[in-house]
């Protein structure tokens, strides 16, 4: 038994469901009690889709569990499939289903159901939401995809996109656009928008692009073992990645690499001297393994960022998230406690997060900038406009996304002139964000202190009244570095207090 | 007294037979009750033994993940748990501890039943009893069922307040309970015109803390708030305490009829009635008139949900001139809607219970103007064409009493003046 209160991810039919939803005639019987129906609104309402989504549940009640939830069960099968007519079915329990063990996948399998009834086994107190997804798309292309003729063109599938995604629907027109600029057809994208009749063809594809290792890596190795299909390794996210991405796709298709960066502003951004107030930041990340580590590469190379700590919610990762770690030089966070990311970035005192809705919490409570860059989604994460991560214009948005937090250029400097002024003060914030605000009256009297020397938790330094006082001078968005900083720097020299001249030591030290 | 509301010459619906189909549904389980319990009593915390599954939902259902940490959490259920590797009672006290230890601000804990927690039969009375002892006095635990193999949505509200009733003192005192969670502001309209009727003393269940001095006994008269309290009312009823039944405070009508049946039982005179009531009642008429416009001659059509439906519908098709075409409940507790039935007018169909398939294909034929339903069906229906309500709204936002009845009319009339407002066409 685990306490938990927040959760990145839903539960293993959840992906299944995403799966589902992304796709076109399919249909999902899900042995379920009724309210395990509040899923839909994850679709209808966080992704504002204008259909529900293709799930029957079965809704057994307490009083039919002494009786008979298996005859439940293939009505409802029966009845979804005359009513919804699909091309193929997926069949699974919900958590409470797996307790009373109806076994959906084998009572299918004594109807006759004239499509294709794909049983799904999907673990709900062991796996995850993004296992969910990875299964059920995995068992849907080893059902129903066979080894075909390749088109006669060199195309590609995008796999790995699904409903309720990170900037799926974004990314898979970013992808589609930058291949059509090489010729490179495509095949066929899956699950989002893929039918099983297309899912059938997908062998017709010279090699898959892996979009989202998360959701179809399963099912890419298995195309790669049986269709005889390479897949591509690197996630097009950022501006090196997406360079790498072209070089592997044309050493795939044997074509000469070529990237339009006629609409790539990103590197010229980062250069141009308003970004000089990026150099160095202080940033933590967190999210899915590959968010994570695509982000992790932009926010040093590509921004002039430091990475002072990253780490994923999802275990299937964290083997490469804590090697990408030891590059990076940092101690990799694997854990799905959101309690514990919290207690990381209090520790960390990081300038800026890149995290996901949750971190942006963290942020808001910590007073720390805090940019989304991962799923779990929010209905914010499905904007209006055009704004996918990968390729280029991914890059674009990504660049304008992580600065829109931060106080911009000059601003820095009046807010450390003006500390005191009604407008420019610590509790202002960035003057483009609607929190800007006058300083209230009472903040204006420092708060009466307990006790004159504070002890910082975690380390035996203690603050003395002069030194505190002169900390907070400090604009806020580099007190924390300035804070931090000046503790590793009296703890090295095994200086117990901290006084004004410490700190100026420290700042004289860590100058730059 | 003021004129009594007129029945509808039918005879109103309450023996008119109801439809009860069997298929899936969708509908929220009780457990989702906690997003405004765990507001609303504000030293209570609530642990739910069960899935991730049933964490996902708490933090979906709220729509907005709220996101300071909370007075709710999920334990939940693991491998070790399900194969009997680990005690589970055992490892529930190692939870409980570790969660106890960390925040003292708790005065009562629920352990919270869920689907997996029931069918596997995990005993949380036992596990209450257990823990009361071991933490009392400081910690009350209690238990109560949220699964959705049980219970729908506000049903688990009613599970959590009757669970608190056997362990409410003795008391032999003449007074009045008001049952049924409400937003502060609407609480407090209510207490202050009691207590100008002279009605005393007033107590509220559930009471913001656990500390209050509430008792109960056979001297206890109790007025329902809300009408999905079917298993509060009968523990109560098992406690001595009487129910004033009357239709539910909604409207003008509706809290006129409510507040009579109390001011009958404590012998309140006409004329205080009368003074008490009729500054706010011209206010409410006066609201309900301006919000309800656009409702007049539209029709309505509600999914099953809250158990709100049917005192809504009376409130729409009596104050509002709307026609009710289905009205929908999960549950028809005619002990506790019956006064609601007998004011509305036959002809709307009613149904217990749900296909939510071909409650859909009846939804699509009819075309209402406005249909009252859940989350997961509201954009699928406004896309096509169909102008919705989001059922959940109602249970989250003050729309008791006077004070609130022209706000409760303008959350329905607001989907269809928007429908109204927006031009997305070119202007030619």
């Amino acid at each position: 038994m685990k306490l938990t209160v927040w959760t990145y991810e839903g539960p293993p039919h959840v992906g299944a469901m995403r799966v589902a939803t992304g796709m076109k005639g399919l249909h999902y019987v899900l042995h379920a009690p009724q309210g395990d129906t509040y899923a839909d609104l994850l679709f209808t309402m966080i992704e504002r889709r204008d259909h529900r989504p293709p799930v029957t549940y079965t809704t057994f009640q307490a009083r039919d569990l002494g009786s008979d939830t298996a005859n439940l069960f293939k009505t409802s099968l029966q009845d979804a499939y005359t009513r919804f007519a699909p091309e193929a079915l997926i069949v699974g329990a919900s958590c409470t289903a797996e307790l009373i063990q109806d076994d959906p996948g084998g009572m299918a399998e004594t109807m006759d159901i004239p499509v294709p009834v794909i049983p799904l086994e999907l673990p709900s107190y062991q796996r995850k939401e993004n296992f969910g997804a990875d299964e059920t798309f995995f068992q849907i292309v080893r059902a129903l995809a066979k080894p075909a003729e390749r088109t006669a063109q060199i195309s590609c599938n995008l796999i790995g996109p699904t409903a309720l995604g990170f900037r799926h629907r974004a990314d898979i027109t970013e992808i589609t656009s930058q291949h059509s600029d090489i010729d490179l057809s495509l095949n066929d994208e899956a699950p989002m928008t893929a039918s099983p009749s297309d899912i059938a063809r997908l062998g017709a594809a010279h090699f898959n692009v892996l979009l989202y290792p998360e959701t179809a890596e399963s099912a890419a190795r298995w195309m790669e073992r049986e269709l005889d299909q390479p897949y591509t390794k690197t996630v097009p996210i950022g501006v090196g990645a997406t360079r790498d991405f072209v070089a592997e796709v044309a050493s795939i298709t044997g074509c000469d690499p070529y990237l339009d960066e006629s609409r790539l502003r990103l590197p010229w951004y980062s250069k141009s001297v308003d970004s000089t107030y990026l150099t160095g930041k202080r940033v933590f990340l967190f999210g899915d393994g590959t968010h994570v580590a695509t982000a992790a590469r932009i926010a040093r190379d590509e921004m002039g960022f430091e990475v002072v700590g990253l780490g994923c919610y999802n275990r299937e990762m964290a083997r490469p998230i804590r090697a990408l770690a030891r590059d990076f030089g940092v101690e990799a966070t694997i854990t799905d406690d959101y309690l514990e990311v919290e207690r990381v970035i209090e520790a960390l005192q990081p300038e800026m997060i890149l995290g996901t809705q949750m971190e942006r919490h963290i942020g808001k409570r910590l007073g720390i900038p805090c940019a989304v860059i991962s799923a779990p989604v929010h209905v914010q994460d499905f904007p209006a406009r055009y704004s996918p991560q990968m390729g280029i214009e991914g890059a674009n948005v990504i660049f304008d996304t992580w600065v829109h937090p931060l106080v911009m250029g000059l601003e820095e400097h009046l807010l450390h002139m003006f500390r005191d002024d009604f407008e420019f003060h610590d509790a202002a914030g960035p003057s483009h964000h609607g929190g800007h605000a006058p300083k209230p009256e009472a903040a204006s009297e420092p708060p009466p202190q307990e006790a004159p020397v504070q002890e910082q938790q975690g380390t035996n330094v203690i603050w003395l009244e002069d030194a505190e006082r002169e900390l907070k001078k400090i604009p806020f968005f580099v007190r924390g570095k300035a804070r931090r900083n000046t503790e590793v720097f009296a703890t090295e020299r095994g200086v117990s207090q901290i006084s004004v001249d410490t700190l100026y030591e420290a700042k004289a030290h860590y100058a730059r | 007294m003021t004129e009594v509301p007129r029945l509808p010459t039918s005879g109103g619906c309450r023996s008119q037979p109801i439809l009860k189909q069997r298929g899936q549904r969708e509908v929220f389980c009780g457990l989702t009750g906690i997003i405004w319990l765990h507001r609303k009593m504000q030293d209570a915390f609530f642990l739910v033994i069960g899935s991730r599954t049933c964490a996902h939902l708490l933090q979906s259902a709220a729509g907005v993940m709220i996101f300071a940490e909370p007075r709710f959490g999920t334990a939940i259920l693991e491998e070790t748990d399900l194969a009997g590797l680990a005690d589970a009672q055992a490892e529930l006290d190692k939870v409980v501890d570790q969660l106890l230890a960390r925040r003292t601000d708790i005065k009562q804990l629920f352990l919270v039943g869920s689907c997996p927690s029931e069918v596997i039969k995990l005993d949380l009375s036992r596990a209450a009893e257990r823990m009361t002892e071991k933490y009392a006095p400081s910690v009350r635990v209690l238990n109560f069922s949220g699964s959705g193999i049980e219970t729908t949505f506000t049903q688990g509200e009613d599970a959590c307040l009757a669970s608190m009733v056997p362990v409410l003192p003795d008391t032999d005192e003449r007074q009045l309970l008001l049952v049924g969670a409400l937003p502060d502001v609407v609480e407090e309209q209510a207490l202050s015109l009691l207590a100008d009727m002279g009605i005393g003393p007033v107590k509220v269940l559930p009471a913001p803390r656990s500390d209050t001095d509430l008792g109960l006994g056979k001297n206890t008269v109790f007025a329902l708030v809300q009408p999905f309290l079917a298993d509060t009312h009968a523990a109560l009823e098992r406690r001595g305490a009487r129910h004033l039944a009357a239709p539910f405070p909604f409207g003008d009508e509706g809290t006129t009829a409510w507040l009579r049946a109390i001011a009958e039982e404590f012998g309140v005179d006409a004329d205080t009635f009368d003074r008490v009531t009729a500054a706010p009642r011209a206010r409410a008429r006066k609201a309900i008139a301006q919000a309800s416009e656009a409702l007049r001659g539209k029709s309505i059509f509600f999914f099953p949900d809250s158990q709100l439906e049917i005192p809504l519908a009376r409130f729409l098709t009596r104050e509002c001139g709307m026609t009710a075409i289905e009205i929908g409940a999960p549950f028809i507790h005619k002990g506790i809607v019956g006064p609601d039935l007998d004011l509305l007018a036959q002809g709307p169909t009613l149904s217990e219970g749900q296909d939510v398939d071909l409650q859909l294909d009846r939804c699509r034929a009819a075309r209402p103007d406005l249909t009252v339903c859940g989350l997961g069906l509201a954009n699928p229906l406004e896309a096509d064409g169909l102008a919705t309500k989001w059922a959940i709204e109602l249970v989250f936002t003050p729309v008791h009493f006077y004070e609130q009845a022209g706000d409760l009319a303008g959350l329905f009339s607001r989907p269809i003046r928007r429908a109204d407002l927006l031009k997305l066409e070119a202007a030619e």
